[in-house]
């Protein structure tokens, strides 16, 4: 681990790599270049899931296959191991890893949005130590983070929710790419207290707090979907539109507020 | 600068030397001359490089050979015992499951991988479990029976 | 003749070799001393090439030559050609600009990925590195990527010698003014106006090519991924690079699936050819994905209006079509005859129709070429008459089956009742539509599946059902018929059978499997012809230097003119037989009869086995006096009319109200592809037929925008089917024996393309009607989920 970071601070261009199946597609078609790759998924600190004192710990080098068949998560956060298990196909949820996954931060990805979702907090090791940050806070922008270039993801630290929470992961998929044309990811927890994010419907994954907080208050499925997605910039391309992909976030967010209430 | 890395592949130790850059599936195809792992995108999407790494099913054009140092790696052709062909080479040509065979070595990895984490899958599960491999010649219907037909042979030979 | 093999599922021979990761595709081999080729590709659709320096490539470490167009030029060498020579309306000859194999400097590029130079490195990545180094510097133009925008005036122009872009124009039919009576007099009609999109045929083998010159003997090898080895050495040699013909070997080793893309001579294998000359060392070239997407030929590309008439008792008084068909920035082999031979002489389908014109004018864009995809030009026919025809049945409130069984040509076998001629030119074979029809319905249970339908338009998932019936004119051609429609080949096919002294028999085939299954269908006829195990019969093809000649795989002709070809030589094989067991047996040859392997004198038990035949005419010592020894046989088999199948498919699909997404639940298939030699092979081939057919109503097409950039030019963006988004398919079959050829073949590698497509489309617009939305004529495919929430709420 520390030489990893070593490397990483010795000023050469150098990216981490994770499971690889951004970044080395990227490298394939010329599109990034540098000069030094690390690869961190051999570290074992990196991997491991386990409960500790009610919170659910993910290494970051933990492959969406691993989590997506975790005991620990189907015990504790199911739809974690629901979402995970929708990622890509069976090869990328071989290879791919939670970190690698959120330090990309596609904004089509469905981790960032899960995460949101499970109030999570990552755990980052960088060249002035370790530092946890929410991942509301985590996430800045269209694929940016605010890891510094020396940063290493290690873990992914999730609150076990009260008993009789229900939460859920909702994803229209894009057939080819596999992505998330709009992923909603729901908690409830028995208080009413809700969580909605999104993945896939903007610029980066985001908590939909018009949904959450009329869903907190008793609001039906229908009324607090019906909030769904106001007031972001929506992307589009060629696969959806913009006011498709707002119309498929208020029916996701429905589908996925029926399923936790 | 190459990298000095040591590899089993199909049960056969190799130490080679790799330029940094190189992918495995050009090691495989190149260095080692296993051409049956076969190249069909740029992308990682289409699944005709799926090989087995340490046992499980991965794109062998995701991977740089360096990563691969001291692994153990089955390919194609390391999937037959000898003369006898693995139960899923062997359902691929009885249920048809083939036509020009370029996706047929990635494809046959990746149902070896889904056998073994699910020995007696349904239908929708067998589709599901190939959704990280093209086949653009069978429409998949006979590559979802050769699955079956290997899974029963499999499942039979445990019960025996 | 025996039969232990025809008719049969015989397991395939070739598999051994593909499951156990031994085939041998073109970017297997390395060559001894071999480079490799780096392509430079215009990043524009349009614009000139003002300056190339290729200085620092040309000094980078284990870069071995770098050439531009201007090099090619000097050479004297020609663009490829067309293989097919359409004329105007008028008379006038096509626009046929040059397709260079490296635009030089000065000149324009014509789509994105036109080919300005390449690199030739020590490995691919140092050629990729070098290739970075060379600096061009273009001046951009507007382009245009819509035939019908392409036509207009004012649009950019892809060449200056063709006047608003368009390549021809040309008509087939009934004469306009009675076509445009008989609408003007239909009790109703039914128009629409639609788009058959383009689509990337996308064999899962990218395309690679291996030039190796050899100074010693001054002799050429190509090996390449192609359909046709022979066609492509004929076109290379004789069009662009100006070789002897006896000095070039072409070689299609085993290859990845063609789907069409893989006929053409493409300017890549010229490429690697002349460039091997230039450094004296092999030079190969693979493709890279995203190479393919803007190199490859696609398929499809119309824009389309079209009106089918009819009388108030809803028989179908007359159609009239006015087309817009891409064909990209150059002129691909066959692509004149895609949308005019191979797609106007469909227009009658199956039905009476008694008045036909098509209007076609088919235009150059920006874009790279558009040619043969699996069906050419058939699947955009039958997609045409059958949107129209369940359009017009929900138009009149009639129902769609009962319209076609009303409309359908009475059944004719070809024999006893003559071919049928339709009023675009052709004369189909044999055939009882009705039954294909009949078959399929009862297959889907249509009175359960309406009632099941009526429930789920009370629910959000909609239920739709989409007919489609389809007639394909396969087994391409009479070299007669193609040679007056512009051919600038004959069609015909070579078979050679070449029985070894030991009785085991060579068989050299111009035809070429890329996934058809050749080397187990033909020896399954070879076998049971000469009544001898299937292992006793080996099948070559894809060598030139093996094969005398060929004409290559396409337009489903494999077996019934390849396989015919077979057929004559195995009767010359069998007749010279009988002259030598004759004299073996001492009788005469018309007392012979030749059954299960062997020649029998009739009414006795005397025999001679085939192999002692074989030996002895190898070693005839004692042998029939004035018969040349050997048994070796090559023929040329020029079919004596196209073969026609048919079918019917129909599709279920689910409609999600609220998001639009389409989920096919059912495809059922009736087929009629003549007499069946591998029934197992024959689905298998209808089953990836259907896949590509249903892919482009659901999930594919290529997107360029108004520059003229493929959008969707890869996996994570264009979408191909998965084995996910496909049921299992439900296939029958019916065998109407072909009348005019040995076998009684049609052909099978195409049907499921060609009729699947509008069944789908057909059954997404039922789902909508069923579920209140009556008002929508068309969706644009693919049906992707927008499309069809936006028709919904239109």
């Amino acid at each position: 681990m520390e030489e990893a970071i070593e490397i990483l601070q010795n000023g050469s261009y150098a990216k981490v790599l994770g499971g690889g199946h951004s970044l080395v597609p990227a490298l394939k078609l010329r599109l990034n270049a540098p000069e030094t790759l690390v690869d961190v998924t051999r570290i074992e600190s990196l991997k491991g899931i386990a409960i500790e004192d009610g919170t659910l710990v993910i290494g970051a080098a933990n492959t969406h296959h691993e989590i997506a068949t975790s005991a620990d998560v189907h015990n504790t956060l199911s739809f974690l191991a629901k979402g995970a298990s929708a990622i890509g196909d069976v090869q990328v949820r071989n290879k791919g890893t939670i970190g690698g996954s959120i330090a990309h931060a596609d904004p089509s990805a469905d981790w960032p949005a899960l995460l949101l979702a499970a109030d999570a907090s990552i755990v980052i090791q960088g060249a002035d130590g370790t530092k946890t940050v929410a991942a509301q806070d985590f996430f800045t922008g269209f694929f940016s983070t605010i890891l510094e270039e020396s940063d290493i993801i290690t873990q992914i630290r999730i609150p076990i929710p009260p008993e009789g929470t229900k939460s859920t992961y909702q994803k229209f998929v894009q057939p080819a790419s596999r992505f998330a044309i709009v992923g909603c990811a729901a908690v409830k927890e028995p208080s009413g207290a809700t969580r909605v994010a999104f993945a896939g419907v903007s610029d980066y994954a985001f908590r939909d707090e018009a949904v959450e907080s009329a869903s907190s208050s008793g609001a039906s499925a229908e009324e607090a979907a019906s909030k769904a997605a106001e007031g972001v910039s929506i992307m589009s391309d060629h696969y959806a539109s913009e006011d498709y992909r707002k119309h498929l976030a208020k029916v996701y967010a429905r589908r996925a507020l029926v399923e936790v209430s | 600068m190459e990298i000095k890395i040591s590899v089993n592949v199909n049960g056969k130790d190799y130490v080679r030397e790799v330029e940094p850059r190189t992918l495995l599936v050009h090691f495989l195809r190149d260095t080692l001359r296993l051409t049956g792992t076969h190249i069909g995108c740029d992308t990682s999407s289409c699944g005709a490089c799926t090989i087995h790494v340490d046992g499980i099913a991965v794109k062998s054009c995701t991977m740089l050979a360096v990563q691969a140092d001291g692994s153990s790696i089955t390919t194609i052709e390391g999937l037959a015992q000898g003369a006898e062909l693995h139960p899923l080479q062997e359902g691929f040509k009885e249920c048809h499951g083939l036509q020009c065979g370029f996706c047929t070595p990635g494809m046959i990895m990746t149902a070896a991988d889904l056998l073994a984490k699910n020995p007696c899958p349904s239908e929708s599960e067998i589709r599901h479990g190939l959704e990280g491999n093209f086949c653009r010649c069978t429409g998949y219907h006979n590559i979802v029976k050769a699955v079956q037909y290997a899974a029963e042979k499999m499942g039979n030979e445990v019960s025996a | 003749m025996s039969n232990k093999y025809i008719g049969k599922a015989v397991k395939r021979v070739e598999d051994k070799r593909f499951i156990t990761g031994k085939g041998k595709y073109t970017d297997d081999m390395i060559l001894p001393g071999q480079t490799y080729a780096y392509i430079i590709r215009s990043p524009y659709a349009h614009a000139k090439i003002k300056s190339i320096d290729i200085s620092q490539a040309l000094t980078a470490e284990g870069v071995v030559a770098v050439f531009t167009g201007d090099d090619i030029a000097q050479s004297g060498i020609n663009g490829v050609p067309a293989g097919w020579q359409v004329n105007f309306k008028n008379g006038d000859i096509m626009k046929e600009p040059p397709h260079p194999l490296l635009v030089g400097t000065g000149s324009t590029v014509k789509h994105v990925g036109d080919a300005v130079a390449v690199v030739i490195a020590e490995s691919k990545e140092i050629a990729a590195d070098a290739a970075e180094l060379v600096e061009i510097d273009y001046e951009v133009f507007d382009a245009v990527v819509n035939p019908a925008d392409a036509v207009k005036d004012g649009a950019p122009l892809v060449h200056e010698s063709a006047p608003n872009n368009i390549a021809f124009d040309w008509e087939i039919g009934n004469p306009k003014a009675e076509v445009d009576e008989a609408i003007a007099n239909s009790h109703h009609v039914t128009s629409l106006e639609f788009v058959n999109q383009r689509m990337v045929p996308n064999p899962i083998e990218p395309r690679s090519a291996i030039g190796l010159y050899e100074p010693s003997s001054d002799r050429y090898t190509l090996y390449t991924s192609t359909q046709n080895p022979h066609l492509i050495r004929l076109l290379m040699c004789a069009f662009v690079l100006g070789i002897p013909e006896h000095k070039v070997r072409v070689v299609g080793p085993d290859v990845g699936g063609g789907f069409g893309s893989k006929i053409f001579h493409y300017t890549e294998e010229a490429l690697v050819t002349w460039c091997s000359k230039q450094i004296e060392r092999p030079v190969k070239w693979t493709s890279e994905r995203s190479e393919a997407f803007i190199t490859d030929a696609h398929g499809r590309d119309h824009v389309t209006h079209a009106e089918m008439g009819f009388d108030k008792d809803g028989n179908v008084t007359a159609l009239r079509i006015k087309t817009f068909a891409n064909l990209g920035a150059y002129l691909s082999t066959f692509a004149p005859a895609v949308p005019t031979y191979l797609h106007g002489t469909l227009l009658q389908g199956l039905y009476t129709t008694p008045k036909i014109h098509l209007d076609m004018t088919c235009a150059f864009t920006h874009t790279n070429a558009v040619d043969a995809y699996r069906g050419a030009g058939r699947p955009e026919a039958t997609y045409l008459l059958e949107r129209l025809m369940d359009l017009a049945a929900h138009e009149m409130g009639v129902d769609p089956v009962e319209l076609r069984l009303k409309n359908f040509i009475p059944p004719f076998d070809g024999v006893n009742q003559p071919g049928y001629q339709t009023q675009v030119a052709l004369q189909y074979d044999s055939g009882n539509y009705h039954e294909v029809l009949r078959r399929g319905v009862a297959m889907l249970g249509y009175e359960e599946f309406r009632k099941a339908q009526a429930e789920a338009a009370q629910s959000n998932k909609l239920l739709g059902v989409g007919f489609s019936t389809y007639i394909e004119a396969c087994g391409i051609a009479p070299s007669a018929v193609v040679g007056a429609l512009g051919a600038r080949a004959g069609l015909y096919e070579v078979g050679q059978v070449r029985v070894q002294p030991t009785g085991k028999v060579s068989v050299y085939t111009g035809a070429h499997s890329h996934g058809q299954g050749h080397e187990t269908t033909f020896a399954q006829v070879v076998a049971d012809k000469l009544g001898i195990p299937l292992e006793d019969v080996e099948i070559h093809h894809g060598d030139t230097e093996t094969v005398a000649f060929g004409m290559g795989t396409y337009g489903s002709r494999s077996l019934a003119v390849g396989g015919s070809a077979i057929v004559k030589s195995l009767e010359k094989i069998i007749e010279k037989g009988a002259k030598i067991a004759a004299h073996k047996l001492e009788a005469n040859v018309d007392d012979l009869t030749f059954a299960d392997g062997k020649y029998t004198v009739n009414g006795t038990d005397k025999s001679v086995a085939f192999g002692d035949v074989a030996l002895t005419a190898y070693v005839p010592h004692n042998y029939p006096a004035g018969l040349e020894p050997g048994l070796d046989f090559s023929s040329f088999y020029d079919p004596a009319n196209f073969t026609y199948p048919y079918g019917c498919h129909i599709a279920v699909v689910e409609v999600d109200k609220e998001t639009g997404k389409v989920s096919l639940k059912r495809f059922i298939a009736v087929d009629d592809v003549g007499n069946v030699i591998n029934p197992m092979i024959v689905d298998g081939q209808i089953h990836g037929g259907l896949a590509q057919g249903i892919g482009q109503a659901l999930l594919e097409g290529a997107i360029f925008d108004e520059n003229g950039q493929l959008i969707n030019g890869s996996y994570m963006d264009y979408c191909m089917p998965r084995a996910d988004d496909l049921p299992m398919f439900e296939l029958d079959r019916t065998e109407t024996p072909c009348p005019h050829n040995p076998l009684g073949v049609k052909g099978a590698g195409e049907a499921g393309c060609i009729g699947s497509t509008p069944a789908v489309v057909n059954a997404v617009l039922d789902a909508l009607w069923s579920g209140g939305f009556g008002h929508v004529k068309d969706i644009l495919m693919p049906t992707t989920p927008e499309r069809v929430w936006r028709a919904m709420n239109s």
